[in-house]
């Protein structure tokens, strides 16, 4: 789960991490007061969107003056983003973070992340901030210094000093270091983080180090876990077709192709994304209706498919293991009866039951074309959904 | 001779008494497993299934001698019952568990490091010696027994590969599915130099997917070690990146993990990499 760059700041705060000085605001007048208030010759507005690369697409601006502060907010609010990591629609800028502008000396990197090579949790820092981290390791790993962490041992002052001396910092730098790395060690812990990163961690003309932004991922395993961080998730950032599928307890995944596809099984629902490109056509989603499915869910999930307008042909592709393909077949019968289908679905049925599901589907006399290899169905939906 | 599991060994089962317990438990019995038992804390000394419940794994090892333990409990205590059953002296543990937090399972693979025990999943579908041995949830009729050795990262694609396999009469030696969950126990190397150690097994599939870089070890491990024949399918090309797939561990993340990144390693290392999930069975066929 993803949260806002001002919710992030706020949990830095609580874990002794020091971040500017800065409001989060929903209005253009609110925006002012806070710039007045908050003091200083100069402030940032960021908007508050669920995705990076704001600031390359005017998503992050300076303002010189109360009045700028004020015309900029009311350009931004209201408005969709749209950044490298959001789609063609963008995301709605509901929310603006104001901040004081600080001198920068330079900028630095610095995040914590689940290292699955290692199975520890591992810090990775660099003296080039600021920049896409992934591109500064692929050109200039040398720049890069990471830091696992054992769990029983936690972490070591040591592990503090090497990257802090890495990046170059002296003196009570050295601590302050210390300081943010154990604020952020301890919040990942705490919250069941999945990564935390601050890019960039800045050094200011007077030596203060400070995150400049912040983003946080949660475990969506252990939200449970944790209700103040489950209540700080916006669902207007998220799909709102990914949002009513969790609902259902669906994993449902938009894409941009017109093939809708309902499978079971992660890995056989990426499979089946993957044979459809290969013949020639292009997946509308990824979508795994689960090992203990239902009629119910396997009803919605088929609906949640053709409420895109987009989805000309539909392929369900299930391989029975625990899920039984009559109750697969129930679910699509029982979602035709609700909803008006109007695009062509090929249906292939392997495993338990899966006589029973084909027997079910062929008497319905629904217009489905039953498929009896995987191959099969995919080379028949990719036709059909281009109208042959 | 088959890995990890045949028909000798005799396991438990956590989780015993609740839903999925019982009715995987009903199926491995029928399957022909040798299930002696199971736990479930504070029903010790009552009978399910016509087997004896303990409240503790040790008290099921110590009275029923067995090695292997199947988990089925929730995903907030299954760290739990995976280092329970390693406290007890269980050598294999299969966890079947979806949606275990990620710092539990770090710090039970940092607890579990100096223990010899094994760990299967989490999140997986379990292990099979077809006609020996059914631990997990796969449907057991699928399976043949045979010569072909499948690791996976995917339930349902390792029924496939089972499928496939068995409708081109080349059968399984075993079939272990490694989980779908970044951090977990046994890996593809781990897996992969048993079937190279094991006698029946003549031919070996390997299912990977999008994130991390497993399959990328895989590749060189194969390269240097494995001479039996490998087929590779990964899934996951057309997964868009940043997004998770499903599978907690199947996300593509600044660029890395990607399936055309882990095919292309895989192929330089000289393995057979189908293109279709749908040519696994013939291509292991063709290898042979």
């Amino acid at each position: 789960m993803n949260i806002h760059e001002y919710q992030a700041k706020q949990l830095f705060k609580d874990y002794q991490i020091p971040v500017p000085e800065g409001k989060q605001v929903t209005k253009p007048e609110q925006a002012e007061l806070v710039a007045r208030a908050l003091d200083g010759e100069g402030w940032v507005v960021k908007a508050q969107v669920h995705a990076g690369g704001r600031g390359k697409v005017g998503g992050v601006k300076l303002a010189n003056s109360l009045k700028e502060v004020k015309e900029i907010s009311a350009s931004l609010l209201g408005q969709r983003l749209v950044t490298q990591q959001t789609g063609a629609e963008g995301l709605p800028i509901n929310s603006l973070l104001i901040e004081k502008i600080y001198p920068i000396k330079r900028e630095l990197y610095l995040s914590l992340v689940v290292d699955r090579a290692s199975q520890r949790l591992m810090f990775i820092a660099s003296s080039a901030g600021g920049m896409d981290i992934e591109k500064v390791a692929h050109e200039t790993p040398e720049q890069i210094v990471s830091v696992p962490i054992h769990p029983a041992a936690g972490l070591q002052g040591y592990q503090c000093r090497k990257i802090g001396f890495a990046l170059g910092l002296k003196g009570a730098q050295l601590r302050e270091l210390e300081k943010i790395m154990t604020g952020l060690y301890q919040l990942f812990l705490a919250k069941d983080a999945s990564q935390i990163e601050i890019n960039p961690l800045i050094e200011t003309d007077s030596g203060e180090l400070l995150a400049l932004d912040a983003k946080i991922n949660f475990d969506d395993n252990a939200l449970a876990l944790h209700p103040d961080i489950a209540a700080m998730q916006d669902p207007e950032q998220e799909d709102p077709k990914e949002n009513e599928a969790q609902q259902f307890g669906l994993n449902y995944i938009t894409l941009s192709g017109n093939i809708g596809c309902m499978v079971n099984g992660a890995g056989l629902a990426m499979a089946t994304m993957d044979l459809v490109k290969l013949k020639g056509g292009l997946p509308a989603n990824f979508l795994d209706v689960g090992g203990g499915t239902t009629v119910e869910k396997v009803s919605e999930a088929f609906k949640l498919i053709l409420s895109d307008p987009e989805v000309k042909a539909v392929l369900v592709n299930i391989f029975g293991g625990i899920v039984q393909c009559d109750v697969i077949a129930q679910g699509i019968l029982a979602a035709v009866e609700q909803v008006h289908v109007t695009v062509p679905v090929v249906v292939r049925l392997e495993g338990t039951h899966a006589e029973q599901g084909r027997e079910l589907l062929a008497k319905s006399g629904v217009n489905i074309v039953a498929a009896d290899d995987l191959e099969h169905a995919a080379e028949q939906v990719v036709a059909l959904a281009k109208g042959r | 001779m088959s890995i990890l599991i045949n028909k000798h060994t005799k396991v438990i089962c956590q989780g015993f008494t609740g839903k999925q317990g019982s009715f995987h438990s009903r199926q491995a019995l029928e399957y022909g497993t040798q299930l002696v038992g199971g736990v479930t804390p504070g029903r010790g000394g009552e009978s399910h299934l016509d087997l004896p419940v303990f409240d503790t794994v040790a008290e099921a090892v110590n009275s029923t001698g067995a090695t292997a333990s199947v988990i089925y409990v929730p995903p907030f205590y299954a760290a739990d019952a995976i280092l329970e059953a390693v406290d007890a002296g269980i050598t294999l543990i299969v966890c079947i568990t979806e949606g275990i937090p990620i710092l539990h399972m770090l710090r039970v693979k940092a607890a579990m490091a100096e223990t010899g025990a094994l760990l299967i999943g989490p999140n997986c579908p379990g292990i099979i010696t077809p006609g020996e041995c059914k631990i997990g949830i796969m449907p057991g009729n699928i399976h043949l027994s045979g010569s072909i050795g499948i690791v996976s990262r995917s339930g349902t694609l390792t029924y496939e590969s089972v499928d496939q396999t068995t409708k081109q009469g080349l059968g399984q030696s075993t079939c272990v599915g490694i989980g779908g969950d970044p951090i977990h126990g046994m890996n593809f190397i781990d897996v992969l130099s048993r079937f190279q150690a094991d006698e029946q097994t003549k031919g070996i599939v390997m299912v990977g997917e999008i994130g991390g870089g497993e399959e990328e070890d895989a590749a060189e491990y194969i390269k240097a070690h494995v001479t039996k024949p490998v087929v590779a399918y990964i899934a996951g090309q057309t997964a868009p990146p940043g997004k998770r797939m499903g599978h907690a561990g199947a996300i593509v993340t600044g660029g890395k993990g990607t399936a055309a990144g882990k095919v292309a390693v895989l192929k330089a290392a000289g393995i057979e990499v189908v293109n279709s999930p749908t040519d696994i069975g013939v291509a292991m066929k063709g290898c042979l």
